[in-house]
């Protein structure tokens, strides 16, 4: 971290927060797997698993077919995009790294492959459904493929009530700019962990955007890499944990390749008893990656007393030779200050606190830049807020 | 025709060092078309009774009154006595981060009148208003108070007094922190509101110098939590020529 300091006083500012924890491995030395036995069934105490309630996920531990009739599975594209089923191994870009990801992995005998053919601009994003009932067993094994040169937003929606382990391959070609959106809106009982790998093409872009809002226990894990240099990688996260939801977002940009850029920023509000959020941003820049530009921000706004916000910013760096690295954590209560400021100028105590939380979510809602979802989201945001009451 | 009235009122505040007592029994009476002005030390608790004018939650009324037109205002939420006709310009307005100014005025302009406004005259009052007060038209897209200048707070202050028409307002030392410019514009904007709704007003400060711009009809020295004198504005150029000293010495 002192290197950084020295070589890149340009690098904004620094907050750490939460930061002070030190992995007693590189991130790289993660292990990864095709083999559910090769990973124990998590205890709890293991690093990757140290902020999960693991209790309650046993049964996405343990191989288990798809309840296929309680499923309703719906793709939606403009003409050009193809879908069909393909060899769980076609994309080649991940590698399950962790047991809930292997076992994803291996209850697929095909991937769903959503294909965006090269050079094609869509004009209208992609939509992907998955809509479950009556806690349904689900094992996901999705493929996003854009074609070099191509432009395209796909949208992931996640409804219902299930049980949900899921991987998601994203592969963007040499320049590509590709959007993903995955929406988790389960209904309260639902248990969703997923793990999303995505490889940037040379000079590709590829937007990532995660949101969480439903769900008793959401876990996702966003693997970031590039397939050469001159791509660029935006993970952006919003999510809204009431009482006795977990929510927790993992992500791991590996920077391999040089003059690779990435940024990541997760905002999310609390409220209620034992809303719990984890936020976990690893980046590594390796000795190769020269002229790497990245950073990485999570802030969390803590509505009421008995919510917890976990965030642990981790940056690796092998090569001084950067433009600029950093990151920023920060956990907020809601400050009361901002409430006194526009009750006295009449505003309702309940149309205050809209405002106030729709501010801190304004920029970044805004940086989505798919309307529909931004419109939706706010629209969720409020009825979250209405739900409070 | 409004009348603001404060009577016996004490304030305790809780500090580390357990509770204290701010206010120690504050009588004054502001009524449409005055123009008091409260002059005192530091730490004489001049901005403890603007707060708990307003009704701030780290101020707590132990004993007193205050009405508004007989009503009382201490029964009130503080939003509730926003929308009864009180206003405070702050002298440290917070920043909301994500709410644009143009959202917040319309926002409060539809709780106080309890309608909205309609959205033609309404966007011209605005960029009048923000005229009057050299704002430019670009503040409006701008995040309330974040990244403004102390002078654009103030004239951000008073350009909400100007649009919401309250009744009474507390200025709480509006002329700190600003340049003669600027404390011009801003007293300008004060004159305007008085003039236009025969507003009463609750000057709060420490200088004298924003009295040659708003003009007080009363005059109020305060220190250690009340009244101590009171007359019209030969008073304030006392208080110029001989500085607070006679009545701090006084009490000790």
């Amino acid at each position: 971290m002192s290197l950084l300091a020295q070589k890149n006083p340009a690098a904004g500012a620094h907050e750490d927060s939460a930061a002070a924890f030190v992995p007693d491995q590189s991130r790289a030395e993660r292990k990864t797997s095709y083999a559910v036995d090769d990973f124990a069934v998590p205890g709890g105490r293991e690093e990757d698993w140290r902020f999960t309630p693991v209790d309650r996920l046993s049964g996405l531990f343990q191989p288990g077919a798809t309840e296929v009739d309680k499923l309703t599975l719906t793709v939606d594209g403009p003409e050009g995009v193809t879908t069909e089923r393909v060899d769980p191994t076609a994309a080649g870009v991940l590698v399950p790294a962790d047991r809930a990801a292997a076992v994803a992995w291996a209850g697929e005998s095909k991937a769903t492959r959503i294909a965006i053919p090269a050079e094609a601009e869509l004009a209208e994003p992609v939509h992907i459904t998955v809509e479950a009932r009556d806690k349904a067993r689900l094992n996901g094994h999705l493929v996003i493929e854009a074609g070099h040169h191509s432009k395209a937003t796909v949208v992931l929606t996640h409804r219902g009530s299930a049980e949900c382990g899921a991987v998601v391959e994203v592969k963007a070609g040499d320049g590509a700019d590709l959007t993903f959106v995955t929406v988790q809106e389960w209904d309260d009982d639902t248990l969703h962990v997923a793990q999303n790998d995505v490889l940037v093409g040379r000079d590709a872009r590829v937007r990532h955007i995660v949101v969480t809002l439903g769900g008793e226990l959401v876990r996702i894990s966003t693997n970031a890499r590039y397939a050469g240099p001159g791509g660029s990688f935006e993970g952006l996260g919003v999510y809204f944990a009431d009482a006795g939801q977990h929510q927790e977002h993992r992500l791991f940009v590996d920077h391999e390749a040089p003059h690779c850029h990435s940024n990541v920023e997760y905002k999310g509000a609390l409220q209620g008893e034992t809303a719990h959020t984890v936020w976990v941003g690893d980046v590594l820049i390796r000795a190769a990656a020269e002229g790497t530009d990245t950073y990485e921000l999570n802030r969390n706004l803590v509505l009421t007393e008995g919510a917890r916000a976990d965030s642990v910013p981790n940056l690796e760096i092998e090569t001084g030779e950067i433009v600029g690295a950093g990151h920023a954590s920060a956990t907020g209560r809601f400050d009361d200050e901002q409430l006194f400021y526009l009750q006295a100028r009449g505003i309702p105590e309940d149309v205050a606190r809209r405002l106030v939380v729709r501010g801190f979510f304004a920029a970044i809602v805004a940086r989505i830049g798919v309307p529909e979802v931004s419109e939706h989201l706010m629209a969720a945001i409020d009825a979250e807020l209405e739900g409070s009451r | 025709m409004s009348t603001l009235e404060i009577r016996n009122l004490h304030v305790t505040v809780e500090t580390e060092n357990g509770t204290k007592e701010i206010l120690r029994g504050v009588d004054l009476t502001v009524k449409s078309g005055e123009t008091h002005a409260i002059m005192g030390p530091n730490g004489s608790g001049k901005s403890t009774l603007a707060y708990a004018i307003a009704g701030h939650p780290k101020y707590t009324v132990t004993e007193g009154t205050i009405t508004l037109d007989g009503e009382d205002v201490l029964a009130m939420s503080v939003d509730e006595r926003a929308r009864a006709g009180l206003f405070l310009a702050m002298q440290y307005p917070v920043e909301v981060p994500g709410v644009t100014v143009s959202n917040f005025l319309r926002t409060a302009k539809t709780a106080v009148d309890g309608e909205a406004p309609k959205l033609r005259t309404w966007v011209k009052d605005v960029k009048g208003a923000m005229a009057d007060l050299r704002m430019d038209d670009s503040f409006a897209e701008r995040n309330v108070n974040e990244g403004f200048s102390g002078g654009e707070k103030k004239r951000h202050e008073i350009l909400q007094l100007e649009l919401l028409k309250p009744r009474i307002a507390v200025l709480d030392e509006t002329d700190s922190g600003l340049d003669v410019d600027a404390l011009r514009i801003v007293s300008e904007g004060v004159n305007r509101a008085k003039e236009g709704t025969d507003l009463g007003v609750l000057l709060i400060t420490h200088y004298t110098r924003i009295l040659r711009y708003i003009k007080p009809d009363y005059v109020h020295v305060f220190v250690d939590g009340k009244v101590v004198e009171e007359g019209g504005p030969e008073l304030a150029d006392r208080l110029e020529s001989e500085g607070y000293d006679r009545f701090v010495t006084a009490k000790a």
